[in-house]
């Protein structure tokens, strides 16, 4: 996930430069950048810890062995997620699980279809976040932890395109790669999770809005 | 003219200006007339902004002894 970074840190040019030379200093530098994310994004694939964990594990050996072969068509981190994703994938397939990431989370409505009337205007408007800055800090890290919450409550493949697309800020294009999915999914998949992201801050911020928590059926 | 309900839709599209040039006339005419779905965009910007800034306070990991190891051994592919 997002760090700041301090400006002693290697770009990730360098960064590659040196792990190919096998580089400890850089190999710990992208491994305290990353690991926390790919754990989290592991979970999409695996849901049990000792499982995503050891997913983690073998995408870092995976890394050290094939960092020879990268040559930078994609960013650094999109191409440690796509080996992720790769691993995890196979990890799940092998233990029997059945990945939803093609038939899940498609078709609910990004707002609760009550709040609309016959004519689709809205029946119960959303109010005003005049006091939500998400940069302050005090409110912002409090409303941050209330959206992971609601993000693990998303089916998979919703929570895996917000965490890459939102959180680790990559492109459509790296996101869609990484998952195996299609442009128009990709964007479904990011509104339709995001969606509900929102409408459970909105409950927080306002209890009788009408807004649902949690995930919309 | 789009409705509050296509507005909620769209919305994601718009803000990540993932929509052709005529849908998003469609929608920007909408919101100029439309102050609820002008607080709803303003609500789904906040919460990627939300998404983007948020400080994932997760501990510093460490690599472990056998990733230390296999980096240690591994031949110099750049000579
Ligand atoms: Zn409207």
């Amino acid at each position: 996930m997002k760090r700041h970074k301090p400006n002693a840190e290697m770009s990730d040019e360098l960064l590659v430069v040196a792990l190919k030379k096998g580089d400890e200093a850089a190999f710990r530098q992208i491994f305290a950048r990353e690991n926390a994310a790919l754990l989290a994004f592991a979970r999409n694939f695996v849901r049990e810890s000792a499982a995503a964990e050891e997913a983690v594990q073998d995408t870092w050996v995976a890394v050290i062995g094939g960092i020879g072969r990268f040559e930078g068509r994609s960013t650094l981190r999109s191409w440690i997620f796509s080996v992720l994703a790769n691993i995890a994938r196979t990890k799940a397939k092998r233990d029997g699980r059945i990945l939803s990431f093609s038939d899940m989370g498609f078709n609910d409505p990004a707002v609760d279809p009550d709040r609309f009337s016959g004519d689709g205007t809205w029946l119960s408007p959303p109010g005003r976040w005049s006091e939500i800055n998400p940069e302050r800090i005090v409110g912002g890290r409090q409303l941050f932890a209330h959206a992971m919450v609601v993000m693990e409550e998303l089916p998979p493949n919703q929570r895996a395109v917000v965490q890459l697309r939102d959180i680790e800020g990559l492109s459509a294009p790296d996101a869609c790669d990484i998952l195996g999915i299609t442009e128009a999914n990709q964007r479904i998949l990011l509104h339709r999770g995001r969606s509900k992201i929102r409408a459970a801050i909105e409950v927080l911020m306002d209890p009788d809005s009408g807004g649902q928590v949690g995930p919309a059926k | 003219m789009l409705t509050c309900r296509e507005i909620g839709e769209r919305a994601s599209d718009y803000l990540d200006n993932d929509m052709n040039w005529r849908n998003r006339v469609s929608v920007r005419l909408h919101l100029m007339m439309c102050k609820h779905c002008r607080a709803y965009v303003d609500q789904l910007a906040k919460t990627v902004q939300l998404l983007r800034n948020g400080i994932f306070t997760g501990d510093a990991s460490e690599p472990d002894a056998e990733l230390i190891a296999l980096l240690a051994t591994r031949p110099d592919e750049t000579k």
